[in-house]
């Protein structure tokens, strides 16, 4: 007779945390983005200076007592632009990602359940989008939406999507042959209960790492477009189009705190995301105990 | 072998046309009519000339047929004029920045190679020492630091504090031109450039060089007492370069994004600045001219990349 182990062990789910939880960088990153998150969602009950308050007395004066980061060229006091910054680079994210891994998910999952023809032609589609370098893709829809928060969610959303489609198609084309699925299709189910009541829960773990490296990618591409001039426009914030300030080599070269800031914040917001992306993506690999 | 080239080139000449059918598609659904670009404003005109105008220029044509009217001119090299710079043909407009973005991008791909490749041998070689503990810190702050952020940090250190290198531009206006100024303005741009292909380029060399040093083959060597440094540039890392290469071919998207933001910032004539300007302006003819020769490039690399791949290393399933 089997021995039989006095306690449960442990879950699936409850592995990967506990394998989360041993990552260093991982947990790193968590250690930088928590306390970001606080102070960029609590800055205005605590900071005495709103975005686009100008301070006539403190142009262009650098890190001081009253202004930590110090000011801009018309008196903005930078600490706040950034956090303020931060609130919109993070809104335009998360937002994009959203619409994103609706997108993908769908266009994948529909692709891998919906017949042959269906999933010739979105692949094919996808393998073009895929063809030409994001930042070209980026700049041909930036030149048709326009600047503005809501125009650059679209531009990001729209050209994130494919690579997820490809990993959610790949995951439920191997879903689809399994024993679960064919019975459910066998006793009538439509295309609507096989996406999601199989097809969501069984990629639930692709979507969660998507998203965590999605938001990270999109923050950057958010910079990358106001920085050029053509995502968020001024006056308001945000760390890319800060960055585009220090175009003009006056400021680029006797006020550097208004643009090393937001840079700063923008690599330190990035990597750490990307160290729990990662931290993630291994934490659900089911292979990851057997090295 | 031939049959597989000429398959891939196939392949390739289908995408370009799906290409130029998505681009086609996608500025037509601007908002605005191309109309609007064509006639000068400050002459009234009536809504019968505006129609009669758009019926000679077949605008009240289907749009399939507009655009195989369009793809026939293309294919004769006529893209079209430029609406912001007093009518310039957009194929001279974009041919006439080809040479300074090649060079540039070039110039990169060396440096990248060659930082990479080095680095990258010196770090499995010395695994875990100080030098590979660095060099992999460096990679990981090149990979997730964005190109306009280095790009900037560099002028900052090189050009604004240490006055080593001129601030943009290609070469110094006025001057006469000389390859040694021309160097002067390259080099910046170009190493910033180079940071990110670089730092990929190192940690690939790096996995595939740990994975061969383990081989029977470099055991071999070793055993039948060749130098060691031989073992290393000869038997290990020959077969160690064998995937860098195919990652070479792909980091050229990385290149093509990473120019843009190096060719604003430094104000480097090139292709990104063209098509950034375009951007900037709405200039859809250009807009569209430079993304189809971009696209077409990137397309070929890919090909020729993965042709290089099959002939190198036989090992690859061919057909």
């Amino acid at each position: 007779m089997l021995a039989r182990t006095p306690r449960p062990s442990p879950g699936p789910t409850a592995r990967a945390f506990h394998r989360f939880g041993h990552n260093r960088a991982a947990l790193f990153g968590v250690g930088v983005i928590v306390p970001m998150l606080l102070l960029i969602l609590s800055y205005p009950l605590w900071w005495t200076f709103k975005p686009n308050d100008i301070d006539l007395l403190a142009m262009n004066s650098g890190p001081t007592a009253t202004h930590w980061f110090g000011t801009d060229g018309v008196g903005r006091d930078v600490f706040a632009r950034v956090l303020e910054g931060g609130r919109i680079s993070l809104l335009v994210a998360v937002a994009s990602t959203v619409i994103s891994a609706i997108i993908g998910f769908l266009v994948g999952a529909i692709s891998a359940l919906a017949g042959r023809w269906t999933d010739a032609v979105t692949m094919r589609f996808v393998d073009l989008v895929m063809t030409l370098p994001p930042v070209i893709f980026l700049l041909v829809l930036a030149s048709i939406a326009g600047t503005g928060i809501w125009p650059t969610v679209l531009v990001i959303s729209l050209l994130s999507w494919p690579l997820l489609s490809r990993m959610i198609r790949s995951r439920l084309l191997e879903l689809r042959e399994r024993d679960f699925v064919m019975a459910s299709r066998g006793m009538g189910a439509g295309l609507g209960h096989l996406l999601f009541r199989h097809g969501l829960p069984n990629s639930i773990d692709i979507l969660v790492v998507y998203a965590t490296l999605q938001i990270a990618n999109a923050i950057l591409l958010e910079a990358g477009l106001s920085f050029l001039g053509l995502g968020i426009a001024p006056p308001a914030a945000s760390w890319g189009n800060m960055l585009n300030a220090a175009r003009s080599t006056a400021v680029l070269e006797q006020f550097p705190w208004q643009w090393l800031f937001p840079g700063g914040a923008l690599v330190l917001a990035v990597l750490a995301i990307n160290f729990i992306g990662d931290g993630l993506r291994d934490a659900f690999d089911p292979r990851a105990e057997l090295n | 072998m031939l049959q597989y080239s000429l398959r891939r080139l196939l392949i390739g000449a289908g995408m370009l046309i799906a290409l130029s059918m998505l681009i086609f598609l996608l500025l037509r659904l601007t908002p605005g009519d191309p109309i609007d670009a064509y006639i000068d404003p400050n002459i009234p005109m009536s809504p019968a000339q505006l129609s009669d105008l758009r019926s000679q220029l077949g605008l009240d044509q289907p749009l399939p047929v507009q655009y195989v009217a369009w793809l026939r001119e293309a294919l004769t090299g006529n893209l079209g004029f430029s609406i912001k710079r007093q009518d310039q043909p957009v194929l001279s407009l974009v041919l006439s920045r080809i040479a300074p973005t090649v060079l540039l991008m070039g110039s990169a791909l060396v440096m990248a190679i060659m930082a990479g490749i080095i680095t990258g041998v010196v770090s499995a070689v010395r695994r875990n020492s100080v030098a590979d503990l660095s060099f992999s810190v460096f990679a990981l702050a090149g990979i997730s630091s964005p190109p306009f952020l280095s790009a900037l940090i560099g002028l900052y250190i090189f050009a604004v504090s240490l006055n080593w290198a001129p601030s943009g531009g290609m070469l110094t206006p006025g001057a006469e031109f000389s390859i040694g100024d021309l160097l002067h303005h390259l080099v910046l741009p170009a190493a910033l450039l180079s940071i990110a292909q670089a730092a990929l380029i190192m940690r690939y060399t790096r996995a595939s060089m740990l994975e061969v040093l383990n081989q029977d083959y470099v055991r071999t060597a070793r055993a039948k007492g060749v130098k060691e440094f031989w073992v290393i540039a000869k038997h290990a890392l020959r077969n160690a370069l064998l995937p860098v290469v195919t990652l070479i071919g792909s980091t050229i998207g990385l290149a093509i994004g990473g120019a843009i933001f190096i060719e604003s910032v430094f104000n480097w004539p090139g292709m990104g600045l063209l098509l950034v300007n375009a951007v900037e302006t709405r200039d859809y003819p250009v807009i569209m001219g430079s993304t189809l020769i971009i696209g077409a490039c990137v397309i070929v690399v890919n090909l020729l990349t993965d042709i290089t791949y099959a002939v190198i290393d036989p090992r690859i399933k061919v057909g």
